[in-house]
């Protein structure tokens, strides 16, 4: 596809955003999307409500990626290789895990890091913060739903909750 | 001190463990994921959970959709497809949340003025009721799995609008924005693209997601913003002793007030001087609320929003003038 504005170089930007009550789409070659005010690609482009630019990092990945052919799919969404570098986009929390090794070099470039550090997900744990906030209520409000899953016959779900009331119960001793 | 920040914003990308990323997923996946999250936070141990309307974009109209991008409630991404996309929206809309947008689930707060660590605080706190009722995707290493790998980590974009009238003026803004990437941070405008937009609006955000806490993310954003502002209110104090500098802002006013037809970008650019006028203090009669209300209010969806037919542009500028001489005067 050739650039909206230029109509002379292929275009890799996608560009959304709203004007004068319009809702705009173009797509448009890089040079003529820095006229525009996008030029950083991946601040930009990653700069939430203003416009996205897929295939801008798409064309990143592309000059990052190791050049040799690759056949690997990720078996639970089936996103290649070419797909990631084509679109910029990851497919699944899996795909990390089968092509992550090889994006480092890029993430380190965009990131100019590779290991987080912040907020961790704390699945099934409520945070000590939480806990401090309002313990009883949370313990009651646990019980409660112990209680319901046990009628319920839900027994899974029962032994989940009964662990995370002793884990919690223990924290606050 | 502040008054130059009109509003902060916190956004945080999460995405479900056991969903393909909506880029991989067909319809009836997103409606899946749109129904568990919905579920997790109607059901979530949050105060506020009660408050919160669940909106589907294909149930809007297309003034409607626009309106709330204008309103900064969601993304131009989120409103260019409505397959399976859900806005969960608390009811005083400083909480949004898109379904099914570039990740399952961001999690934005706005709030007016600059409230970076109220916002985060909120985001966070909401942010860890649903993790504990949803399974975020999140590894050691690379932090929270987001679609787009410029998001890994945090997940976290925050955001101040700033009136800077007389850094751009001075033309001081594309030096700034220039060491300002050199400090993971970006600028761009908020109305129109380029070093001038409209109304002199900016959007200073973090881009960098990986490797830097929010907290430290946030410090670094308030700091550059400190900074910026100092250097506004040193160039306003400079300028607004210049009579020329006063003879626009007055006669600014005076359009706004006794316009009888006035287009968007014209309105944005003038209030933009009123904004400037009461900021240096020699425009005492307006507050600021009134002014950034107006900003939001007049913009071209945004005034169709609540009306059944729909209305020329001709109309709208008529209705435009209404309104804001109305509220000037
Ligand atoms: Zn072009
Ligand atoms: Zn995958």
């Amino acid at each position: 596809m050739k650039c909206q504005k230029c109509g002379k170089n292929n275009a890799d930007t996608h560009v959304k955003r709203v004007i004068n009550g319009e809702f705009e789409e173009y797509h448009l070659c890089s040079e003529c999307a820095k006229d525009m005010g996008y030029s950083n690609m991946f601040s930009d482009f990653a700069n939430d409500f203003a416009s996205d630019f897929n295939s801008l990092l798409g064309s990143f990945f592309g000059n990052a990626l190791p050049a040799r052919t690759q056949a690997t799919r990720c078996e639970v969404c089936n996103t290649g290789y070419a797909d990631i570098v084509r679109t910029g986009m990851m497919g699944c929390a899996n795909c990390y895990k089968i092509f992550g090794e090889q994006l480092l070099p890029t993430i380190r470039r965009v990131h100019g890091n590779t290991v987080h550090c912040g907020k961790k997900s704390q699945k099934g744990i409520a945070t000590v913060e939480d806990i401090k906030d309002k313990p009883k209520d949370k313990l009651k409000e646990l019980k409660a739903q112990l209680e319901k899953a046990i009628k319920e016959q839900e027994f899974e779900k029962a032994a989940e909750l009964r662990d995370k009331i002793k884990e919690m119960e223990a924290n606050n001793e | 001190m502040s008054n130059s920040v009109m509003l902060t914003r916190v956004r945080l990308a999460r995405n479900l463990k056991k969903y393909p990323f909506p880029c991989r997923l067909n319809t009836a996946g997103k409606n899946q994921v749109a129904k568990e999250i919905v579920d997790a936070i109607k059901n979530c141990n949050s105060p506020v959970a009660k408050e919160f309307e669940a909106i589907e974009v294909r149930n809007l109209s297309e003034a409607q959709r626009i309106a709330l991008v204008e309103k900064h409630l969601v993304s131009p991404e989120f409103i260019s497809d409505s397959n399976g996309r859900v806005l969960v929206l608390s009811k005083d809309q400083t909480i949004s949340i898109m379904i099914n947008e570039e990740d399952h689930l961001r999690l934005q707060v706005i709030y007016k003025g600059f409230e970076l660590d109220k916002a985060y605080d909120t985001a966070d706190k909401l942010d860890t009721l649903l993790d504990e009722v949803l399974d975020f995707a999140f590894d050691e290493k690379l932090g929270y799995l987001t679609q787009c790998p410029t998001n890994l980590g945090t997940g976290m974009r925050a955001s101040v609008m700033l009136h800077l009238p007389a850094l751009q003026k001075s033309r001081a803004i594309s030096r700034i924005s220039g060491n300002l990437q050199k400090l993971g941070l970006t600028i761009r405008g908020t109305y129109g693209e380029g070093t001038e937009p409209k109304g002199a609006m900016y959007q200073l955000s973090n881009q960098i997601t990986l490797g830097i806490s929010e907290k430290a993310a946030i410090e670094n954003l308030k700091n550059i913003t400190n900074q910026l502002v100092a250097q506004e209110l040193q160039a306003q104090e400079r300028m607004i002793k210049n009579i020329e500098t006063q003879d626009v802002i007055f006669r600014s006013l005076g359009v706004l007030k006794y316009a009888k037809t006035i287009s968007c970008d014209e309105a944005v650019k003038l209030l933009s001087e009123v904004r400037f006028g009461i900021e240096s203090k020699v425009i005492k009669d307006i507050d600021l609320d009134t002014v950034d209300k107006l900003i939001s209010d007049i913009q071209p969806a945004t005034i169709m929003e609540n009306k059944k037919e729909k209305i020329s542009p001709h109309d709208r500028d008529i209705l435009r003038a209404g309104i804001i001489s109305e509220r000037l005067n």
